[in-house]
């Protein structure tokens, strides 16, 4: 997807446009009213930075922007900052997630300030997993703030230009502000107002939990339509396949925030090759969630089977056409800049 | 006290005006507290406040009190001390997360903010950041404070 104004060096920021928050390609995409693609990147358990270009090439002309995860799950891996500081430098569109979990406000700050100068233009507020479901039980909880507390600091510090302390930037972070969204998780009532309080808040996007239950989701975007959220906030919803019946199952009981109907699970312990069901559950859930009205994009959570994202968005035509650039392409064959 | 919690949620409206009226009388006063002095005054606040607010609402004397946007419901019990409203980790029975034998203390706010029966759901009024400062002390004392000036 090209734009008028694209930068001379393909990967480089976009001229920030009125209106607009930050200069990233996820805005622009989203605000032009196409159909956006991001996928979740597993930081590697390496120092190794080639590790991490191997990861992200996977999604090579398939994803709008990628998410570095933010210890996700309470595991300890590559940071956030570490992940978008290798990627930004390839040109790469990320999406940086700050969990509240390990971080103070000093912290998260100074650590937003830094990704931005790197050209990271969207930030995902979190507060994040309990340290209990990590592979650190022993470790100290920080939950200085909550997603909503970092959402609106972010926003004072874009907006008005300072520190939650007061004091004042010189040159505030030009970032496109997100968060997550669970529509699946009690109080089922209240969960289209707390979308409303995030985007108060500050959310300019929000990527959801899995949305493996398609009639829950179209309840919940029922609402959000009827409070015409839908045209304050671009919701992605989440996808990703399941590798089986009884994977599926184990996350289920497991991972706590998920919801996995029964007709899923029955659909895959009924299949000869689970795995490839699973890829095509996903393929019909992304085309399904395309046509309900108010869903800005879908957001893949493709854990472990990463490999088969680009299958996934190809298969179902989530871009519908749209072709996007990557690092590996020279510039003249550039879809974005020729 | 644990078993006090959802009893209090349940009866978060008479709750509510009752401290509403407690409110009234700490402020009508507040010409003795100011003579007394504010500083002597905030450990025996502080008890009275545990006394009260720790037995029906489990309080963890945070300080900057919030229940009157909760339900009743102390946000400082979450074990992530979130203050804005449910993570996206309560279990389907409405449980905690983290504490699994725990009534999610978001999804008893929601309940006594239904209770409430108020114009707008004060559970959607954008709490700030906990001021770690203040944990330990009276929040009734500064919310008599905070009407002198």
């Amino acid at each position: 997807m090209k734009f008028d104004d694209e930068p001379l060096i393909p990967g480089e920021n976009l001229p920030l446009r009125p209106g607009h928050s930050s200069p990233g390609r996820l805005e622009r995409v989203l605000r032009a009213g196409a159909f956006a693609v991001t996928a979740e990147i597993a930081p590697p358990d390496s120092a190794d930075p080639e590790d991490v270009y191997a990861r992200a090439a996977l999604f090579d002309g398939v994803v709008d922007a990628m998410n570095a995860t933010d210890g996700s799950g309470a595991n300890c891996h590559m940071s956030s900052v570490g992940m978008c500081s290798l990627l930004t430098r390839r040109g790469y569109a990320m999406v940086m997630q700050v969990s509240a979990r390990d971080r103070n406000r000093i912290a998260i700050q100074g650590d937003v300030l830094g990704a931005s100068a790197m050209g990271v233009s969207n930030i995902l507020c979190l507060t994040g997993d309990s340290v209990g479901v990590g592979d650190h039980p022993e470790a100290k909880p920080v939950f200085d703030l909550d997603c909503m507390s970092m959402l609106s600091m972010l926003r004072g510090m874009r907006d008005q230009r300072h520190f939650l302390s007061g004091r004042v930037l010189t040159n505030p972070p030009q970032v496109f502000l997100g968060a997550a969204a669970n529509p699946f998780g009690p109080p089922l009532d209240y969960r289209p107002l707390r979308l409303a309080k995030k985007v108060a808040a500050g959310a300019q996007f929000v990527q959801t939990q899995y949305c493996f239950d398609i009639d829950v989701f179209k309840d919940y975007m029922r609402v959000v339509r009827d409070m015409g959220l839908h045209e304050k906030v671009f919701i992605l919803a989440g996808v990703g396949p399941l590798a089986s019946a009884k994977s599926a199952e184990w996350i289920r009981s497991n991972v706590l925030g998920v919801h996995i109907p029964d007709s899923i699970i029955r659909r895959l312990s009924g299949a000869e090759k689970q795995k490839e069901e699973g890829v095509n559950i996903c393929i019909d859930m992304i085309r399904e969630l395309k046509d309900i009205a108010g869903v800005s994009g879908v957001h893949l959570m493709a854990y472990r089977q990463e490999h088969r994202v680009a299958e996934i968005v190809q298969r179902s035509d989530a871009l519908a056409g749209r072709e996007l650039w990557h690092p590996g392409i020279a510039r003249d064959a550039d879809p974005a800049t020729s | 006290m644990y078993r006090m919690r959802t009893w209090s949620v349940r009866h978060a409206r008479r709750l509510k005006s009752l401290y509403r009226y407690l409110e009234s009388v700490l402020l009508f006063a507040a010409p003795l507290w100011r003579r007394i002095g504010y500083a002597r005054l905030d450990k025996p606040f502080l008890l009275l406040e545990r006394a009260t607010k720790g037995f029906l609402l489990d309080s963890q004397s945070c300080g900057q009190c919030i229940v009157g946007f909760t339900g009743l419901a102390c946000p400082m019990n979450c074990p992530k001390t979130m203050r804005n409203g449910p993570c996206g980790g309560v279990r389907a029975n409405g449980k905690c997360e983290v504490k699994p034998d725990m009534d999610c203390v978001w999804v008893l706010a929601w309940e006594g903010n239904k209770r409430l029966q108020e114009k707008e759901y004060p559970i959607q009024f954008l709490q700030p950041a906990v001021d770690n400062r203040k944990i330990g002390t009276s929040a009734w004392l500064r919310e008599v404070r905070r009407h002198e000036v």
